[in-house]
């Protein structure tokens, strides 16, 4: 009875969050649509007469210190923070992932020389190396990229390597070998799916934290460079007039919640997608 | 020439430690040798050697004569055919996020076209996984659930289906039973022992409970700390000449 009515409120949380994701996603794609098809503002188009406008059918959200469409570039943004958030996790889960999948099988002395280039780039926060990172290879958005890359990858690599070194002590693995499946083939057909899964979650989880480092380096200068929309540009654009025009800080503050809370929901998503066995209990 | 021989295997574990000492027998054709002995005793690790997942020490492995113990992963690839096996924790032995149908196909994917299959016909995948589950008496809708949807009973008769799949000569029971409940061991006991008449395969069948080796085996092994202290005839469990420690173990026997 109890477990009825636990399963059934986790059930309900699960079926609010999933709303929510997509209400989000729809609120996102409407906006688009309407500022790109029906209003049309060019975003980086400066016109000082109309400077700091306050919200009008014309400018939804107003118009910032040079006179731009604060809608405009916003959903702009919504683009280089979320491609560049994406591009940055992709190119980590592509390094990060045969990394540990290698050092995860073969074990032995690539996995120990592995471990300890792991430790090396865990030992030191995230920010603190991506802003040393970005400090020594000048600023701009590439290299800002490439130091999320080399902060993050390593993360994944221990991830698959921890999950592989789990599932190749089970029975199941035994008996691929004792039916004379390759190594090759187990790794790919056993230990893969495995793999897949926490790996998703982990990225998905991780995008928000990347969008979240990207406007944090952005802010202090070191990513997106004016007059690129990225949401930590701008919010350091607004900063001049946070007094008078507090709107134009709350925005792109709200904007970046926005997107974090969508990516968390995303990977809550697909820890509850992958994880079939906690779903139906044993 | 027996089917598979051991011959005065001993195995230590690293820190030297002796899990196995001298320890001889043989299985012939289509018969089910039964070992029994307490955890820990050394009885899965022989197992394990068998299968050649661990090495041993000194000694010989023969499978038909052939000489197993010294060959490498790829010249042993030819003889994994013939030996299987089905271990104590079903839940471990399959894959949690692979299909059933997809475990089922593991060994004859890779032996299918070598193996020489009297009791089943492949026509195509689906239909064989059906005539599988359909012997160890399975609904063929099983082939697409995944394992966490089975009992613990069903998921056992789903490795004891994978196992027999290529038909081999040789199947080690390692303690096959002992995570069921006890209608559920009596029923996949019956069904083991059906199995080998119909497919004519030789059992080692491991196991700590007496009463389920007595039930399955011809020939009896008693092991005790890597030694097989005493070996009989099924007739010759109750008889005065068994080992002390085979009369403690009768003590126990819960008939």
């Amino acid at each position: 009875m109890e477990v009825a009515v636990a399963r059934k409120r986790k059930n309900s949380s699960k079926r609010w969050k999933m709303a929510l994701l997509f209400s989000m996603a729809a609120l996102l794609f409407a906006g688009i649509v309407y500022t790109f098809l029906v209003l049309n503002h060019d975003p980086s188009f400066v016109k000082l007469t109309e400077r700091l406008l306050p919200i009008s059918p014309e400018h939804p959200l107003g118009t910032d210190h040079l006179g731009r469409d604060v809608l405009t570039r916003l959903l702009l943004g919504s683009q280089l923070t979320v491609g560049y958030g994406l591009a940055a996790l992709f190119i980590a889960v592509i390094i990060g992932v045969p990394f540990g999948l290698l050092a995860g099988f073969k074990g032995g002395f690539a996995d120990r020389i592995f471990m300890r280039i792991a430790d090396v780039f865990l030992s030191f926060p995230d920010t603190l190396v991506a802003i040393v990172l970005s400090g020594l290879l000048g600023a701009g958005i590439e290299n800002l990229l490439l130091a999320i890359v080399l902060v993050k990858w390593v993360s994944y690599s221990r991830l698959v390597r921890s999950t592989v070194l789990t599932e190749r002590q089970k029975d199941y693995v035994m008996i691929a070998k004792i039916n004379g499946l390759r190594s090759s083939r187990i790794m790919i057909k056993h230990i893969f799916p495995h793999v897949i899964g926490n790996v998703l979650v982990l990225a998905s989880l991780d995008l928000g934290k990347i969008i979240l480092l990207i406007s944090a380096l952005s802010y202090i200068g070191l990513g997106a460079q004016p007059p690129a929309p990225e949401w930590g540009a701008m919010l350091n654009d607004a900063r001049p007039h946070f007094q008078s025009h507090p709107q134009l800080m709350i925005y792109p503050g709200l904007a970046i919640v926005f997107i974090v809370l969508m990516s968390n929901l995303l990977g809550d998503y697909f820890r509850d997608k992958f994880d079939v066995k906690k779903e139906v209990g044993n | 020439m027996s089917l598979l021989e051991v011959n005065h295997v001993y195995k230590k574990y690293d820190n030297g430690a002796a899990v196995l000492q001298d320890v001889s027998f043989a299985i012939e054709k289509g018969q089910c040798v039964g070992l029994v002995g307490e955890s820990g005793c050394g009885k899965s690790t022989l197992a394990r050697c068998l299968l050649r997942i661990e090495p041993i020490d000194e000694g010989t492995i023969l499978f038909e004569g052939i000489p197993l113990h010294n060959k490498n992963e790829r010249s042993l690839k030819p003889y994994r055919k013939h030996i299987q096996t089905v271990l104590q924790n079903p839940s471990a032995a399959l894959n949690p996020k692979l299909k059933i149908k997809d475990s089922l196909m593991d060994p004859y994917l890779q032996f299918g076209s070598q193996a020489a299959m009297k009791y089943f016909q492949y026509t195509n995948n689906k239909d064989f996984v059906a005539q599988l589950l359909d012997a160890v008496e399975l609904p063929a809708s099983l082939a697409e659930r995944y394992p966490h949807e089975l009992s613990g009973g069903q998921k056992q008769r789903v490795t004891i289906a994978r196992a027999i799949s290529i038909e081999p000569d040789v199947i080690i029971l390692d303690e096959p039973t002992s995570s069921l409940d006890v209608l559920s061991q009596a029923a996949v006991l019956r069904l083991l022992d059906d199995l080998r008449v119909q497919l004519g395969s030789s059992y080692l069948f491991i196991s700590h409970d007496l009463s389920a080796v007595y039930t399955m085996s011809e020939t009896i092994m008693v092991m005790r700390d890597g030694v097989i202290v005493d070996r009989f005839e099924k007739d010759g469990l109750f008889s005065k000449e068994r080992h002390p420690y085979t009369r403690e173990l009768v003590a126990m026997f819960d008939y």
